[in-house]
C-alpha cells in the first residue's frame, strides 16, 4: 500500500463541474466578433479530372466574402505525413472528401448556398478501391507521378530465422484475418477559428491534441503564403473527444486559415455530422496472413505476417501504424523468430489516421485469434497456452524492447478466475481470452519525445502548471494536478492546470501513444521537483532544521512529531517572497524520456516501459440469428501506479466499449469510395442499451521511470477486445469469424456453413 | 416569416420573434446563447442537443421552436442553484465519473432528468432505456449509470 496524500485518489476530473453546468467552451461555442462562417465542398467522385470550376455565381451570392479554388492555394501549402495534399484540389481528384472549394460567408446557411452554386466540370476516371488489386501493375494509379500504388515504405523486418523454426515447429497454424474502417465519432465534431491580427499574425483555435506540432504545420501554410516570420497561436477550447483523430491537421484548418486571410476576418469551420464521417480520417483497414507455429509443449516458435493497409488516397498518419503493429507482432508473448511485412496501398477510398491503439488493434485481432488456433492444434487449453509464452520482467524482446515491469501472470490469473467462476457447460455459451502489450513509457516515433512543464506558485499557494500536454477528457489535468499536489504537499484544489494555449505553455509532441501519464507527468513532475526543493531550503532557514527532517503535506511544511517546527506553506512563501531580496517560486522542466527511436532493422527500444493486459469475455451466441451477447467482460491491466483510479477505470471501460463495437458493429460502409453510412442510425455505435458488464481489474506494478510508479492506459482498452470476442465465439459455437466487425450475418453464415460440413 | 411566442424557460417567462423555420436548438444556442446545449449531429441521432420540454425530454435540434410556445422548457443552464450549488444529477456525473470530453453530458444529465422526475426509484433497465437515445464515445456509459444511480440516492428528482 502506498501512503500518498493525493496520488491514487478518486478525485473527480477537474472541469467535470464546468461540463456539468454546460459552461465548458468547445470550438462549436466560440462566436467572436465580425466572425464568417466557412464551408467545405467536397468531390462528387472517387477519381476524376476536375476540368472547369465557376465560382461567378457563388461569389455573387449576397453575404459571400470569399470563394477558393484548388487556385486560391499556395504551391507549398500541403499536408499529411509526405506533405503532399494540399487542402484543396487542383486538376484532379482522387477520393469522395477531396476537396475542392471553399467558402465564406455572413452565416452558416449562405456558405452552404454558396457551395450549391459552384459549377464544376468533371471527368471520371476510372477507380480502385481495392487494395490487392490496386497492387497489379494494370490498375489504374490513384497518384500518376508514382509508379505504382505501393507507398515507398518499407515496413519490414526480420528477426531470427522464421523459415527454420517453421521446419522445427511441431504445429502450425496459418489464416487470413481482415479489418475495416472504423472511425472516431468524436461526439464534438471538427472544427476551427482562424483570425489574423494587424501584423498577419494567426491566432487558430482548433481541436487538436498535437498543438505545437500543428503550431509548426500552420507556420508553414503562413510561409507558404508569403508570410514570414509571423507568430502562430494555437488555442485548444474544450475538446469534445479525441481518440487519435487529432494528431495531424487538416484541409478544414488550413482552408479556415486561407479565408480569414483573404477576408481579413475570423472564420469559422465546423464540420457537421456528416462531414465528421465522410471527411475524416478512420482506422486503416488491414488484409493480415499470419502464420504461427510452436513446438509440442507449446512453446511459441515463430510468427510471420504479411500485410497490406489499405492507405486510401492521400498519405497521413496511418501510413505509419506498421511501426506500432511491430509491436505486438514482435513482443507479445516471447518469440524468438518473427518476420513482418507491410504494404500501404493508395486507392481512392478515404484516409487513415491514428485512431487508439495506433495499429495495435488490427495486429492483435491476428495475433490473438490465431494463438488459440494454434493452441487448439496443439491440444492445449488457450489460458495455459498463453502462460507457457508470456512476457517476464527483464526479458529484451527481439525487436529490442526492456520490458521492465510486467503484470501480464497476474493479468492471465485475475481473468481466469473470474471467468471460471461461472462454470460453462451452458450450450451456445463460450468464454474466450486476449492479451495485449502497448507502450507505457511514451513512444519515440518522432525526433524528441518530450514535454515541457512551467509552475510557478503565488503567496497563497496556489499553483499554475502550464503544460505542453493535452486534455481531451481522458484526464491529463487531473493527473497533472495529482502529481503536482502530492509532490508539494497541497491539496488539488490549489493546482490550476493550463494546458489550452501555445502562446504560454511549453512544447510537447502530442497526447499520443498513450504518453501523456507518464511524459506529461514525469514534466510536471520534475518543475514540482524543482519548486519543492526551494520550499525546503527555505524551510530549512526559516524553521531552523535540516531540509531532510521537513515534510509538506496538507498544506504545511513540518518536522514530524514537533509541534514547533511547523509552518502552513502559504506562509512560508510570503515569508519566501516579502523580505529583502525577496523571491516567488517558479521553475520549469522539459521530460524527453530515454526511450530510442526505431533504427536499423526497426530494432530499439521505444519506450521507456510497456504495459500489459489481458480481456476475458463470456458471450451466448443465439445460433437462429447469430447475434452475440456479451453476458461478462473482465479487463485486467498492469497500469504501474493509478494516479486517478476513477478515471482509469473511465479509460477502460470506454475503450472496451469501443473495442467492442470494433468487434462487433462498426463499420464505415464504403461502395465504389462512397461513404453510404455517414450517420448514427447506419454506422452502429455501442449505446446506452447495448451497454454491458465490464469489471476492470487494475494492478500495480510501480515502474522506476513512471511518476509516482505510472504507465500509460489511454489506448490498451481497446486492443485486445475483439480477439477476446472472436475467441469466444469460438468456443460457444465452434466457428471461426476472421473479419471484423463480426456481424450476427457473418455468425449464422458460418455457424450454417459448420452444420453443412460433414462430421470428422 | 416570424412568430412571437412565448415560454417558460428555466423558470423565466420569455418572449421571442422567431423564424418559423428554427429549430429550438437553434433559438437556444444561435440566438440565445445558451451553449451548454450541444449539437452533436443535428439529426435525432445522438442526444446530445437533449432539453425537457413540458417535463419530457426531446432532442431540441428536431423540435421546432415556434413548437415551444406556451411551453416549459428546462436546460441545462437551468439546473444548478443561484449560489452555484450544482443538482444531484450534476454533482453525482461530476462525483462518480460520468464526464469525461463532456460533449454528451448536458443531453445526458437533462435525460437523466427527466427519467428520475418522472420515476425517482428507476433501476437499471429504466436508466438504460431512458438513455438509450443518447450516445457516448468516451465512457462506455457505465460511471454514466452509476452517476445516475449515485443521484438517485442524493434526490435527484428534486429541483
Ligand atoms: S444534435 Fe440533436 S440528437 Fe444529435
Ligand atoms: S464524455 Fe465524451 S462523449 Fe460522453
Amino acid at each position: 500500500m502506498s501512503n500518498y496524500n493525493v496520488v491514487g485518489k478518486r478525485i473527480p476530473k477537474l472541469d467535470a463541474a464546468q461540463k456539468a453546468m454546460g459552461r465548458a467552451e468547445y470550438i462549436q461555442d466560440i462566436k467572436l466578433p465580425g466572425m464568417l462562417y466557412g464551408k467545405i465542398l467536397y468531390s462528387k467522385y472517387a477519381h476524376a479530372k476536375i476540368i472547369k470550376i465557376d465560382i461567378s455565381k457563388a461569389k455573387a451570392l449576397p453575404g459571400v466574402h470569399a470563394v477558393l479554388t484548388g487556385n486560391d492555394v499556395p504551391e507549398k501549402m500541403k499536408m499529411g505525413f509526405y506533405k503532399d495534399n494540399p487542402p484543396i484540389k487542383k486538376g484532379k481528384v482522387c477520393s469522395f472528401r477531396d476537396e475542392v472549394a471553399a467558402v465564406a460567408a455572413k452565416t452558416p446557411e449562405i456558405a452552404k448556398k454558396a457551395l450549391g452554386l459552384i459549377e464544376i466540370e468533371y471527368e471520371e476516371l476510372e477507380g480502385i478501391f481495392d487494395p490487392e488489386k490496386a497492387m497489379e501493375k494494370e490498375s489504374p494509379l490513384v497518384h500518376e507521378h508514382s509508379k505504382s500504388n505501393v507507398l515507398n515504405l518499407p515496413w519490414k523486418l526480420h528477426y531470427g530465422d522464421v523459415e527454420k523454426a517453421q521446419e522445427e515447429a511441431a504445429f502450425v497454424v496459418e489464416d487470413r484475418f481482415t479489418t475495416t474502417w472504423v472511425t472516431h465519432c468524436c461526439m464534438g465534431t471538427s472544427g476551427a477559428v482562424a483570425l489574423f491580427d494587424a501584423s498577419d499574425n494567426l491566432t487558430i483555435y482548433t481541436n487538436t491534441q498535437i498543438p505545437s506540432l500543428a503550431q509548426k504545420d500552420f507556420l508553414e501554410s503562413l510561409k507558404a503564403m508569403g508570410l514570414k516570420n509571423k507568430r502562430v497561436r494555437v488555442i485548444k477550447p474544450i475538446i469534445g473527444g479525441g481518440f487519435g483523430s487529432k494528431l495531424d491537421t487538416y484541409a478544414y484548418e488550413h482552408i479556415a486559415i486561407l479565408l480569414a486571410h483573404k477576408c481579413r476576418k475570423p472564420v469559422k469551420l465546423i464540420f457537421d455530422r456528416m462531414e465528421e464521417f465522410t471527411a475524416t480520417s478512420t482506422r486503416q483497414p488491414a488484409i493480415i496472413d499470419i502464420k504461427q507455429g510452436c513446438d509440442k509443449d507449446g512453446k511459441l516458435l515463430f510468427r510471420d505476417i504479411k500485410m497490406i493497409l489499405d492507405n486510401g488516397a492521400h498519405t497521413s498518419w496511418g501510413a505509419t501504424t506498421p511501426s506500432v503493429m511491430m509491436m505486438p507482432i514482435t513482443s507479445l508473448y516471447r518469440v524468438d523468430n518473427v518476420r513482418y511485412d507491410a504494404k500501404c496501398v493508395y486507392t481512392n477510398n478515404t484516409y487513415s489516421q491514428a485512431m487508439r491503439g495506433y495499429g495495435n488493434p488490427q495486429a492483435t485481432f491476428a495475433i490473438e485469434s490465431s494463438i488459440d488456433m494454434l493452441a487448439e492444434k496443439a491440444g492445449i487449453d488457450p489460458i495455459e497456452f498463453r502462460r507457457i509464452n508470456r512476457n517476464h520482467p527483464g526479458d529484451i524482446t527481439p525487436q529490442g524492447f526492456k520490458i521492465t515491469t510486467c503484470g501480464m501472470d497476474l493479468c492471465l490469473d485475475t481473468v481466469e478466475k473470474e471467468l471460471r467462476k461461472t462454470a460453462s457447460n451452458e450450450k451456445s455459451v463460450g468464454i474466450g481470452i486476449a492479451s495485449l502489450i502497448h507502450v507505457g513509457g511514451g513512444a519515440r516515433i518522432y525526433k524528441s519525445d518530450g514535454c515541457g512543464a512551467i509552475l510557478k506558485i503565488d503567496d497563497y499557494g496556489k499553483v499554475d502548471v502550464f503544460t505542453g500536454g493535452t486534455d481531451m477528457g481522458q484526464g491529463l489535468d487531473n493527473i497533472t494536478a495529482q502529481i503536482v499536489a502530492e509532490e508539494l504537499g497541497l491539496l488539488v484544489e490549489d493546482i490550476n492546470v493550463v494546458h489550452s494555449d501555445t502562446d504560454v505553455c511549453p512544447w510537447d509532441v502530442g497526447a499520443h501513444a498513450s504518453r501523456s501519464t507518464f511524459v506529461a507527468g514525469n514534466a510536471a513532475l520534475g518543475a514540482a521537483k524543482k519548486v519543492k526543493a526551494k520550499l525546503l531550503e527555505f524551510g530549512s532557514e526559516i524553521l531552523d532544521t535540516p531540509a531532510e527532517s521537513l515534510v509538506l503535506r496538507d498544506r504545511l511544511i513540518f518536522v514530524p512529531n514537533d509541534p514547533e517546527k511547523s509552518m502552513p506553506i502559504d506562509k512560508l512563501l510570503r515569508k519566501a517572497h516579502f523580505s529583502p531580496g525577496g523571491t516567488m517560486l517558479m521553475a520549469d522542466h522539459f521530460y524527453d524520456p530515454a526511450n530510442e527511436n526505431l533504427g536499423k532493422d526497426f530494432k530499439g527500444n521505444m519506450s521507456m516501459t510497456y504495459t500489459f493486459g489481458v480481456h476475458g469475455v463470456r458471450v451466448k451466441v443465439d445460433e437462429e440469428t447469430g447475434k452475440v451477447q456479451v453476458l461478462e467482460y473482465v479487463a485486467a491491466h498492469d497500469v504501474g501506479q493509478a494516479i486517478n483510479p476513477l478515471l482509469l477505470e473511465g479509460q477502460v471501460y470506454g475503450g472496451v466499449v469501443m473495442g467492442l463495437g470494433y468487434a462487433l458493429s462498426e463499420e464505415v460502409v464504403h461502395q465504389n469510395g462512397k461513404n453510404m453510412n455517414a450517420n448514427f442510425r447506419d454506422y452502429k455505435l455501442f449505446t446506452a442499451k447495448d451497454a454491458v458488464k465490464i469489471t476492470a481489474y487494475v494492478f500495480e506494478t510501480p515502474d522506476e521511470e513512471g511518476p509516482f510508479g505510472a504507465k500509460g492506459i489511454g489506448e490498451p482498452g481497446c486492443v485486445p477486445t475483439a480477439p477476446a470476442i472472436a475467441n469466444a465465439i469460438y468456443d460457444a459455437v465452434g466457428v471461426r469469424i476472421t473479419n471484423l466487425p463480426i456481424t450476427p450475418e457473418k455468425v449464422l453464415a458460418a455457424i450454417k456453413e459448420k452444420k453443412k460440413r460433414p462430421l470428422n | 416569416m416570424t412568430t412571437n411566442i412565448s415560454f417558460l424557460l428555466n423558470g423565466d417567462q420569455i418572449s421571442y420573434e422567431i423564424k418559423d423555420h428554427w429549430t429550438l436548438l437553434h433559438l437556444l444556442r444561435e440566438e440565445m446563447g445558451l451553449i451548454g446545449t450541444k449539437e452533436g449531429c443535428g439529426n435525432g441521432e445522438c442526444g446530445a442537443c437533449t432539453v425537457i420540454v413540458d417535463k419530457l425530454a426531446v432532442n431540441s435540434c428536431l423540435y421546432l421552436a415556434i413548437d415551444a410556445d406556451k411551453k416549459t422548457i428546462e436546460t441545462i443552464e437551468g439546473l444548478a442553484s443561484t449560489d452555484g450549488t450544482l443538482h444531484p444529477l450534476q454533482q453525482s456525473f461530476v462525483d462518480n465519473g460520468g464526464i469525461q470530453c463532456g460533449f454528451c453530458t448536458p443531453g445526458m444529465i437533462m435525460s437523466s432528468k427527466a427519467l428520475l422526475d418522472e420515476n425517482p426509484n428507476a433501476g437499471r433497465e429504466e436508466i438504460k432505456h431512458a438513455l438509450a437515445g443518447n450516445i457516448c464515445r468516451c465512457t462506455g456509459y457505465i460511471q454514466i449509470f452509476e452517476s445516475v444511480e449515485a443521484a438517485k440516492k442524493m434526490g435527484g428528482q428534486n429541483e
